[in-house]
């Protein structure tokens, strides 16, 4: 029997790219707070640029804290989605063109919780979520944000969501 | 000692945060405040229904908590989130003002714990609520 070739990397990383993008390009919240994603294999990390329009605080200056609760809670649904959306591509059981066309639904935020650890500074903010629990209906997501040094969090978040429907 | 309403008021006029999601503070004093955000296209969170996102409903929830906080009759100097708890209990309804009021409803000498409502212009079904602690900065020889 003969392996089928792989595919050039290219192709296999601008397919997941364009699925990546497809998921959060259109919420226009998440445009307007300027939130991005990086993502090496299947490891995202959000990133929240710094601008002034971000501050809450302006004599520390300090992130206003309705962006730290947000940008986690992004960072968590779009974690959440693509975890699943991942599973479905990589499996071949959706078609990449077909979800940049029709980008999938986000999950529904249930409750969010945040710590807020210590003061967001005015510089850019980063955060990693992970899936505890992702069943057929509910879920689970834990996030961490932080700033310049990645053990020193300034907030962390926990959220359960609800799948959307026919989504599987 | 400065006057607690004033010196809320002008806490949360100085945020350039809520300037920019256009908050508006509509009434403060004794630990309650009401805040109202109107609807903006800008703040959408699901593009196929219109629906703003949870995210800047949040956000407003957390500056009138905070406001709340300030205007208490402790009159601290300060204020700083600890925890906020969001629960969501139903999409906001497109086009519609979100309103929330807020209560600081017991102080301790250094934590401040706070709920808040959300509505839309439906007020008999909150579109979300959330409780949280607070930092208190009391003023310096206060008890």
């Amino acid at each position: 029997m003969t392996r089928a070739k792989p595919e050039p990397v290219q192709v296999v990383k601008q397919r997941r790219d364009a699925a990546l993008t497809a998921l959060f390009s259109g919420v226009p919240y998440i445009n307007y707070l300027g939130i991005r994603f990086d993502r090496r294999g299947d490891e995202l990390t959000a990133i929240l640029p710094f601008d002034e329009k971000l501050i809450g605080n302006p004599t520390l200056p300090a992130l206003h804290g309705g962006v730290t609760a947000a940008f986690l809670e992004v960072a968590a649904i779009i974690e959440l989605s693509w975890s699943i959306l991942w599973e479905e591509m990589e499996g071949g059981r959706l078609d990449p063109a077909a979800i940049a066309a029709n980008p999938p639904r986000l999950p529904k935020t249930i409750d969010f919780t945040v710590d807020y650890l210590r003061a967001g500074l005015p510089r850019d903010a980063y955060a990693r979520a992970r899936v505890n629990r992702s069943g057929r209906r509910y879920a689970s997501v834990h996030v961490e944000a932080w700033q310049d040094n990645r053990t020193r969090l300034f907030a962390q978040g926990t959220g359960h969501f609800l799948m959307p429907e026919g989504g599987d | 000692m400065p006057d607690a309403t004033a010196l809320a008021r002008q806490f949360i006029e100085a945020i350039p945060h809520s300037r920019m999601l256009g908050m508006r503070l509509e009434s403060l004093g004794d630990g309650r405040v009401t805040m109202t955000m109107p609807y903006d296209t800008r703040f959408v969170g699901d593009p196929a229904t219109g629906v703003l996102h949870g995210g800047a409903v949040s956000a407003l929830m957390d500056t009138a908590s905070g406001a709340a906080v300030m205007c208490h009759p402790a009159s601290p100097l300060s204020t700083a989130t600890l925890d906020l708890r969001i629960d969501y209990f139903r999409p906001a309804t497109p086009g519609q003002t979100i309103t929330a009021r807020a209560e600081c409803y017991h102080v301790t000498r250094s934590v401040a714990f706070v709920r808040v409502t959300a509505t839309d212009e439906d007020e008999t079904r909150p579109v979300a609520a959330a409780t949280g602690a607070f930092t208190l900065d009391r003023p310096r020889g206060a008890t």
